[in-house]
């Protein structure tokens, strides 16, 4: 049920953040440059995608981020930060169209694998690198010619730019198709690692790639959204775990950075112990077990 | 077992984060991102 209706809102905001329907067309005008490019969607969403209606959260904080000519990025730092503390990691969970992509992959019925716990912990740290890395240090210290910086996690890693910005672009645009050369070859190649990667991997890129999920991750324990985990009634059954799609233990740490909010656990709970709510209202909370 | 970071806290931490917001716009930001999103990122779509 909660699955059923995450889809529908997952779908209905991917349709309405890239709802450019004029972008579309051949040869026709390119991309929407109305008022509303001057806001970010909160979740991973190319502001080269045909349809795009609103700017890239991580696109923007790579070409504004130079220390030394435009000093900190306040409003999109500002605006990821609110973002993260009303909502912390649902935003992945409900409002994130290329979550939703690797989700639907997911379902191709094929046999799955499961990362050893180990390798998969390791892993987890990666999208820390990747924001660090490509999102704040390459950017903060490399300007392109127009004096923005470099957006190294743009230009050398991002599948969603390729399939929701370059790959419509080419097929629309002739003029682009011919100047496409290796760097587009590299970002499909990833492209096609990723897609392949999903059909058996639940949501490998949020798990290990995504700059945005790792930022979101940082406000989960602080965010105005927590879940909560009754003591009262819970029988410590383990089935929450078990249907974890994130590979969270929700009855033993109900804000990890990892859950993304989809409510999977709650409803298998067969005494509905889990429940999400504001912070500052809990019931019988058991909170973080340490490790 | 750790304590939970109260409400308060978050509304705090709100406040700030809303404050940054409304200084960077007033700062021109919103028109960098604004440049930066209506025209088509080369970098992006992988050509740049
Ligand atoms: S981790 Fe990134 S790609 Fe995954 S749902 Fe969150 S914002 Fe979207
Ligand atoms: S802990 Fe629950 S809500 Fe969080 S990702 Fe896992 S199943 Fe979804």
């Amino acid at each position: 049920m909660v699955s059923r209706f995450r889809k529908i809102i997952q779908a209905g905001w991917g349709i309405l953040t890239n709802g450019y329907a004029a972008g579309f067309l051949p040869g026709g005008p390119t991309l929407y440059s109305g008022p509303l490019k001057h806001f970010c969607v909160p979740g991973m969403n190319c502001y080269s995608c045909p349809g795009a209606l609103g700017a890239c959260p991580i696109g923007a904080v790579q070409a504004i981020l130079d220390g030394r000519h435009r000093g900190f990025p306040f409003y999109v730092l500002g605006y990821l930060a609110m973002a993260g503390l009303l909502a912390g990691r649902f935003i992945c969970g409900w409002l994130c169209l290329f979550g939703l992509i690797q989700e639907l992959l997911y379902r191709i019925p094929t046999p799955k694998i499961r990362v050893p716990d180990r390798a998969d912990r390791i892993l987890r740290y990666l999208k820390y690198v990747v924001l660090a890395v490509l999102v704040i240090g390459i950017p903060l210290v490399y300007r392109t010619e127009l004096g923005l910086g470099v957006p190294a996690f743009c230009k050398y890693l991002c599948p969603v730019g390729t399939l929701e910005g370059g790959i419509p672009m080419a097929i629309l645009q002739d003029s682009l198709r011919a100047t496409l050369g290796a760097l587009f070859r590299w970002k499909v190649f990833l492209l096609i690692l990723c897609v392949l990667a999903s059909v058996f991997i639940h949501r490998p890129f949020c798990k290990y790639i995504c700059p945005l999920g790792a930022l979101y991750s940082l406000f989960q324990k602080v965010s105005l959204v927590r879940m909560n985990v009754d003591t009262g009634v819970c029988i410590d059954c383990g089935a929450c775990g078990e249907a974890c799609p994130m590979n969270v233990v929700p009855c033993r740490e109900p804000n990890s950075p990892e859950c993304i909010r989809c409510g999977e656990c709650t409803e298998v709970c067969p005494v509905k112990a889990l429940s999400f709510r504001p912070a500052g209202k809990r019931k019988n909370c058991k909170e973080e077990m340490s490790g | 077992m750790k304590k939970e970071v109260p409400a308060r806290v978050t509304v705090i931490l709100l406040a700030i984060a809303a404050g940054c917001c409304v200084f960077g716009w007033m700062n021109g930001e919103a028109h960098a991102v604004f440049v930066k999103a209506a025209s088509i990122c080369l970098e992006c779509i992988g050509l740049g």
